[in-house]
């Protein structure tokens, strides 16, 4: 360490780098504001030295902006972190590292292309100008040797299988001597196998007292069989702490979801007579990885109902709404609209009346540099009236835009703006208007069509969800966001693990056995 | 601005096709590639004066010996109309995403499949014997020019297909698989012609028999031009309509600027991409049918010209617009005839006019990296009303 410290700091530095313990880490009263969005609320959270902390929450709960405050990504608007109770700043990841604290993402920051010795070496903070490779060679295996596990130092990080490039990302903080470890979802690209056994080597070190783990994770049976203590942040805010032994998992999963929530009422047209529209049949599908992401699910989705998939992200809903939408293909199991086997082509799509709302629909359903007109036009721009033959009819799609435009309240500067200059709220109207106008709708696909949206939005977003279903549209509402689904939803499903894990009218769901389900429990 | 919405729009559609683009996006699109032109021509001037020529010289040379009169013009416009249809190879997928090269290999396809159909409906065979020889067919020419027009677009569309099947069923990069098919196409002419198809009376380069003269492509009246410009010109405004005024062309941009959005239309992707390539591939290969029935009246390796290379340059210049691809032609045309007057006049070496078209096509390459980023051509930040409004709510500055 070459640069002028004051001791105190000093002392404190070489108390954490010196000592085998891991310092204590407090967060007090800890707030952070984007814009007008509070994100964390007075948050508190106390680290004990060579514990396994769980941190919990629902998705957007702060857990994230929680940890990128300690490790300086973000600048906390209130609240001080206390490193064995002396207050600290922590600027930048560099100053993390400074007091022993280093994180390891829910994606590898490896380079795949050198091995596992080069990207132990550029990890370090204070690379050295000239590597001396057979010097380093002898500190790396001699690290090895103490490590909790072990990764071979020449293979390329490529070759690699997802476990150990995940043991690789743990290995680089103890090989900088982090005594606290935080761990963003460390699992979610592992097999079950894979993350017992990381977590259960790393648990070996936090009993033997070498390092502190604070672990942000959405599985119970991690949580359960790996850690001491947890902290529950809901909605940004602190909803408890407690030691996992007095803990049960409907404890844990009431903490996460808060207190029982009645289903918002909604004015539904009741079907007495419900036609299957979409069944799912044994559906599998795969990730980008090729690793499966939806294992055989069934379902049937009937005219004039909601049927909402809650999950916690990365469960398969992604994969199985493209599937759905064409933009993925499946790997086996049928799709039936109508009771006809339906493969996403544009025939088929136009025949049985489906639309798509999908999430991100800028990146999923829209051409940004293609005008409004054109992207309003998009599922209809080669039938009349808008194209005549071969030939498209400007002025037939420029009409179909300026109703939409007027209609749908989409605000754009006119018809021929590219769709991508407008913003978020405008380009979700454009492909609400092309998605929902039609009056022929029979099946609606929706994945989390509300996301980062303002509540008038959301709020509007919602009645034309729930008009098009008293029309009688078949709705498959897929969303991380259970009030949107409790408040929408005739019939709730939870998805985990690709697999269908809970099922139930929405006025008699169960709600601690939703949180459980969503779990994996 | 005093305009309701409603007469906005009024006046929008009066205008019709006109109001469809903003007139500062149009500017940038003109002012940019000028721009790079003009810039090329002072490296190029640069490289002049390190050669020991007087810059002003060199170009006055170029624009005499290429646009200087309607003789050198002649020259500019023998070279430019296989340029256009080149350049279509890499305009027409590029508005798909892709990135094709592959002209020159379709070009010499497109040659291959010319002369086989142009000698199999001439003389009954590729390889006619001297007996075949003295017998013409009684086919009329433009019989025989039609059917090698069809079998040079087919050749040259289906070499083309073949790199859009590869990048869409088994993703090879197109632009890697279609440079190398170049030097595959151009490894098999040089392979039919030393012998499969080889005429033996041509002893001095490797060739194939040649065209009865009765079966070429003619010139314009009272011209060296030939009737290949035409080809260029009406497959590029064809290639435009095709592109931006029908549903096919919709589709393809639509791929093109988002795949996942083309998907959840429903629209086959998989099949514009091959049809694309193949439509690409064809323009190129009727550039190798028109300069084996016009210029060279069969195929050897004078047919790898570098009409191929040079048309990637024009499609660049031109930002894929086919419309604008054969002005383009024009003016890179021009710059390739007036490679041999530099040779002449100034002893400057033929490859002159290479190190100048090198130059350009960095200077491009260059150049598409500064949309977007002169304040000039930006679209003032109008307040946005939501239309329609209700009259009383409309604040904007009363007439």
């Amino acid at each position: 360490m070459t640069e002028v410290i004051n001791p105190t700091e000093h002392d404190v530095l070489s108390d954490i780098h010196g000592a085998i313990a891991p310092p204590q880490l407090e967060v007090v009263s800890m707030t952070k504001r984007f814009g007008s969005l509070v994100a964390l609320d007075n948050v508190s959270l106390h680290l004990k030295p060579a514990t396994f902390h769980a941190l919990l929450g629902e998705n957007g709960a702060g857990k994230s902006t929680l940890v990128k405050c300690i490790m300086g990504f973000y600048r906390a608007d209130h609240g001080d972190v206390l490193i064995n109770q002396h207050s600290r700043s922590i600027a930048s990841p560099r100053d993390a590292h400074k007091y022993g604290i280093g994180m390891v993402y829910q994606h590898f920051t490896s380079v795949p292309a050198m091995t596992v010795a080069e990207n132990l070496v550029l990890s370090r903070f204070d690379s050295p100008t000239v590597i001396h490779w057979k010097q380093e060679y002898e500190h790396l295996s001699a690290f090895m040797e103490t490590a909790p596990f072990k990764v071979p130092l020449n293979v390329p990080v490529g070759q690699l299988a997802a476990g150990q490039k995940q043991k690789l990302e743990i290995l680089k903080q103890l090989y900088l001597q982090s005594k606290i470890l935080i761990l963003d979802e460390p699992t979610s690209v592992l097999t079950p196998g894979e993350a017992d056994e990381v977590l259960g080597l790393i648990r070996e070190q936090v009993t033997d007292g070498k390092l502190s783990v604070l672990i942000i994770s959405h599985k119970f049976r991690e949580v359960t069989s790996f850690c001491d203590e947890i902290t529950v942040l809901r909605k940004g805010k602190f909803a408890g702490t407690g030691f996992v032994k007095d803990l049960s998992v409907s404890d844990m999963a009431e903490m996460m979801m808060g207190e029982k929530r009645e289903p918002q009422k909604v004015e539904k047209v009741a079907y007495s007579e419900v036609i299957p529209v979409l069944e799912l049949k044994e559906l599998h599908t795969n990730k980008d990885n090729g690793l499966e992401a939806v294992h055989g699910v069934n379902l049937t989705v009937h005219s004039g109902e909601i049927v909402g998939i809650a999950g916690i992200s990365g469960n398969g809903q992604r994969e199985l709404v493209e599937v759905l939408a064409g933009q993925r293909p499946a790997t086996s199991g049928q799709i039936l609209i109508n009771g006809e086997v339906y493969r996403a082509t544009r025939s088929e799509m136009f025949k049985h009346r489906v639309f798509v709302l999908p999430e991100e629909p800028l990146k999923n359903a829209c051409v940004a540099h293609m005008s409004v007109a054109e992207n309003l036009s998009l599922r209809t721009f080669d039938r009349p009236p808008q194209a005549k033959g071969i030939f498209l009819i400007f002025k037939a799609i420029r009409d179909l835009a300026v109703n939409l435009i007027g209609s749908f309240k989409i605000k754009a500067p006119s018809p021929d703006t590219p769709v991508g200059n407008l913003s978020g709220g405008n380009v979700q109207r454009t492909v609400l208007a092309r998605e929902l106008s039609p009056d022929s709708i029979k099946l609606l696909i929706a994945a989390n069509p509300c996301f980062g949206l303002d509540f008038a939005m959301v709020d509007y977003i919602h009645s034309q969800i729930l008009e098009a279903r008293n029309r009688g549209v078949a709705v498959l509402l897929v969303s991380e966001d259970l009030d949107e689904l409790l408040k929408l939803s005739d019939r709730i499903i939870v998805i985990s693990g690709g697999q269908f894990a809970y099922e139930s009218q929405t006025e008699k769901a169960d709600f601690a056995a939703i949180g459980q389900s969503m779990a994996g429990h | 601005m005093s305009k309701t919405p409603q007469s906005r729009i009024w006046i929008a559609n009066g205008l019709g096709m006109l109001s469809r683009y903003n007139w500062r996006k149009i500017a940038e699109a003109i002012a940019l590639p000028v721009g790079a032109l003009l810039f090329s021509l002072i490296l190029f001037g640069i490289f002049c004066a390190f050669c020991g020529k007087n810059p002003f010289a060199v170009y006055g040379l170029i624009y005499k010996s290429a646009f200087g009169s309607w003789r050198s013009f002649q020259g500019t416009l023998l070279r430019a109309a296989p340029l256009m249809l080149t350049a279509l190879c890499t305009a027409l997928p590029a508005r798909l995403g892709l990135m094709i090269i592959g002209n020159e290999g379709a070009l010499v396809m497109g040659g291959l499949g010319a002369i086989a159909a142009g000698l199999l409906l001439s003389y009954g065979s590729i390889t006619p014997s001297p007996e075949q020889l003295q017998n013409v067919s009684g086919i009329p020419s433009a019989g025989v020019l039609l059917g090698m027009a069809l079998a040079g677009i087919v050749a040259g569309g289906l070499w083309i297909a073949v790199v859009g099947a590869l990048r869409h069923y088994r993703a090879v990069n197109e632009t890697i698989s279609s440079l190398l098919m170049n030097y595959i196409a151009i490894a098999l002419m040089n392979h039919l012609v030393g012998g499969p198809i080889k005429d033996p009376g041509e002893t001095i380069k490797a060739s194939s028999f040649s065209l009865p003269e009765m079966n070429r492509l003619i010139n314009l009246p009272t011209t060296r031009i030939h009737y290949g410009l035409f080809y260029g010109l009406i497959a590029c405004v064809i290639a435009y309509f095709l592109i931006q005024r029908t549903t096919f062309g919709f589709a393809a941009r639509t791929a093109g600027g988002n795949v996942k959005a083309a998907r959840i239309a429903g629209l086959p992707v998989g099949k514009l991409t091959v049809m694309i390539c193949f439509l690409a591939g064809s323009c190129a290969g009727l550039a190798g049918m028109a300069e084996v029935a016009a210029v060279h009246g069969r195929v050897n390796e004078s047919l790898v010209a570098g009409y191929g290379y040079t048309g990637i340059l024009v499609a660049f210049v031109a930002r894929y617009n086919p419309i604008a691809c054969t002005l383009v032609a024009v003016l890179l045309g021009g710059i390739l005839s007036s490679g041999g007057a530099l040779q002449r006049t100034l002893d400057m070496p033929d490859a002159t006019a290479l190190v100048f078209q090198g130059l350009v096509f960095l200077v491009i390459l260059f150049s598409e990296s500064l949309y977007g980023r002169f304040r000039v051509f930006k679209e003032p930040i109008a307040p946005i009303a939501a239309p329609p409004l209700p009259p009383s709510s409309s604040t904007t500055v009363s007439a």
